[in-house]
């Protein structure tokens, strides 16, 4: 692993292949040659929308010449539900609960980047003790996000036993979010302005009980794959992506920083108490599974820290701004004072105005840059919200990846990009 | 950023620490080329296509605009203070490339502002992670990118008819089958 002082620049990484091999004309579908077409050999599947290793319902077309896949084009759209739509129609506070689900498996971060955008635009200052429980959670968050993917991954490769063992720690993670916000997933706990609740008495002996643990956690997963034949070849030299075709295909996260390019906006764009931790970027230079999966067992290395450094300098005072035209009045406050009461009402029925501007907010998720670009006119309501998902930016990647692959790397290819499909599909 | 330099340039804004490049439709391929290769900025996180149709009109039926700085006029009853409309817009639709400079870690929007049925040169011979993006923002803004290898629909069916994240496509519009009604 490269550690790399904090204001490490883009490297020259390794030259993973010649060239590109970004299939032309369509950039993301691999189309097959003629003179195998001419064969007549050429036989023609579908891999989902609902085959089990396909994380959702992705559907591949795949075009196979025996066991080689000689074409490929996915087809997404089978989770679209129109968050974006929906959000438009909902003031912005309500609509703090979209994001969450838009990526199922990163809830915490996806709604931390539209609350991000709103205090953007609102000019809202936020507490310390709300940005450094934002990077906690976030971070614990980024660890659950990856234990999924090593569950799924590995479960899709035959390991079945990582799922389990993966899932017992993600089950620990999802009681401290739990004990925090009341909600297992889509906790909701992130308002404009700071945090739903104070932090629960006893979160942070749970939590620093749940760090102590985690180091051990990671050494038996790496126990059981990381010299296993199986695991070592069906990952290692499959799926290659160099850094040019990377940065080409617009790829983030794990899977630019696999590629050798040295990337990550906690680090380049710091955002919450970022700039006052201490944590590597973990950087490996093959582009292949391997190296996506080996990204991401030392990211959750990494976050275990951030988590330990985050309950050292967990700041006391408020954790929600004190701005009453955003910011719910507290509530012992509704059976005493008028003023507080109509705020309270106010904030409810009608919401909170943002001011007119358009903001693209960018953060570092499990999967890669996330952004969330939001244009107010002013009103109580979004006008328009984008998500800028990884995941359906890593999708473009798979015709790339799939380059000389079998039908069995291409469930390797398919599980280390770790697409989460309903922030494909929105 | 001096202003002859990129190609088609219209309008240099700043807010919100952003910058925001407005560049004229017809030229934007090649505003976009020079940026990546001339001003380093290789990455094209997103591009987003926004509909304006209703802009400044929708704002009016709330209560109390922000900026209420002279309050109600208590001498009209029911007026709601000062009525602060948005700033207009040039046309319907902004198309909006947000571009990431991974050498100096500098951001950038490029924006192009459409007439609905105004097409724009694809930008996939610059990046081909455009491919995605632009299918999408034909999907479901209807926006056309001519020189596109690929423009099909991407999220919504093949055969679905209008572009639904369209201000003038309801919520709740698509057909319901199996109703009761039915």
């Amino acid at each position: 692993m490269a550690v790399h002082p904090p204001a490490a620049r883009v490297r020259q990484p390794r030259l993973i292949y010649e060239g590109t091999r970004i299939p032309s004309p369509i950039p993301t579908v691999l189309q097959v040659r003629p003179e195998l077409m001419e064969q007549g050999d050429i036989m023609q599947i579908n891999f989902g929308p609902n085959h089990p290793s396909t994380h959702g319902v992705l559907r591949l077309i795949v075009d196979l010449d025996g066991e080689r896949v000689v074409g490929l084009a996915a087809v997404v759209g089978y989770l679209h539900t129109g968050f974006e739509k929906t959000m438009e129609h909902k003031t912005w506070w309500k609509a703090i609960t979209y994001p969450e689900r838009i990526d199922y498996v990163s809830f915490q971060n996806n709604e931390l980047v539209f609350v991000l955008a709103i205090e953007k635009l609102l000019a809202l200052e936020t507490p310390p003790k709300a940005v450094w429980m934002r990077t906690l959670l976030c971070e614990l968050n980024r660890i659950h996000s990856h234990l999924v993917f090593l569950a799924t991954a590995a479960l899709e490769l035959g390991a079945i036993s990582m799922f389990w063992y993966c899932f017992r720690e993600r089950d620990q993670i999802l009681d401290l979010f739990e004990l925090v916000t009341g909600a297992r997933m889509h906790t909701r706990y992130f308002q404009a302005g700071g945090l739903a609740e104070d932090i629960p008495r006893g979160f942070y002996d749970e939590c620093r009980t749940f760090c102590e643990r985690m180091p051990h956690a990671i050494d038996q997963y790496e126990s059981l794959v990381d010299r296993n034949r199986i695991w070592l070849e069906r990952t290692q030299g499959v799926g290659l992506l160099s850094a040019a075709d990377a940065i080409a295909l617009g790829q983030s996260g794990p899977v630019l920083r696999a590629s050798g390019v040295d990337w990550d906006v906690r680090r380049t764009d710091p955002y919450l108490a970022y700039d006052q931790l201490d944590f590597n970027v973990p950087v490996y230079e093959n582009g292949d599974v391997y190296d996506r999966y080996r990204v991401r067992m030392e990211e959750m290395r990494e976050s275990t820290r951030i988590v330990e450094q985050c309950l050292e300098g967990m700041p006391e005072g408020p954790w929600i701004a004190d701005d009453r035209k955003v910011v719910l009045p507290p509530r012992e406050e509704l059976h005493t004072s008028m003023e507080s009461l109509i705020h309270h009402f106010k904030l409810v029925t009608e919401g909170y105005r943002v001011p007119e501007g358009e903001v693209y907010v960018p953060i570092e998720s499990p999967r890669g840059e996330l952004g969330c670009y939001v244009v107010s006119d002013g009103g109580p309501k979004p006008w328009r919200v984008k998500f800028r998902a990884p995941s359906f930016v890593a999708l473009e990647a798979t015709a790339t990846c799939m380059h000389d692959a079998l039908v069995a790397d291409l469930i390797a290819i398919v599980g280390s990009l770790d697409s989460v499909m309903g922030e494909v599909d929105r | 950023m001096s202003r002859d330099q990129i190609p088609g340039l219209l309008e240099e804004r700043e807010a919100y620490g952003e910058t925001t490049l407005v560049v004229e439709p017809g030229r934007l391929l090649e505003a976009l080329g020079h940026m990546r290769d001339e001003r380093g900025f290789a990455f094209l996180a997103d591009i987003t296509a926004t509909d304006y149709l209703g802009w400044r009109e929708e704002a009016r039926d709330v209560a109390g605009h922000l900026g209420t700085a002279a309050g109600r006029d208590l001498n009209a009853p029911s007026s709601q203070g000062l009525e602060l409309l948005p700033e207009p817009k040039p046309k319907r639709f902004s198309l909006s490339y947000h571009l990431l400079s991974l050498e100096d870690r500098s951001r950038v929007r490029v924006q192009a502002w459409l007439d609905d049925g105004e097409a724009v040169e694809s930008a996939v011979s610059v990046w081909p992670t455009a491919d995605w993006h632009e299918r999408e923002a034909f999907d479901l803004m209807g926006i056309r990118f001519s020189g596109h290898p690929n423009l099909t629909r991407l999220l919504m069916d093949d055969d679905w008819e209008g572009h639904p994240l369209r201000k003038d496509y309801p919520i709740g519009g698509e057909p319901v089958r199996f109703s009761s009604a039915e």
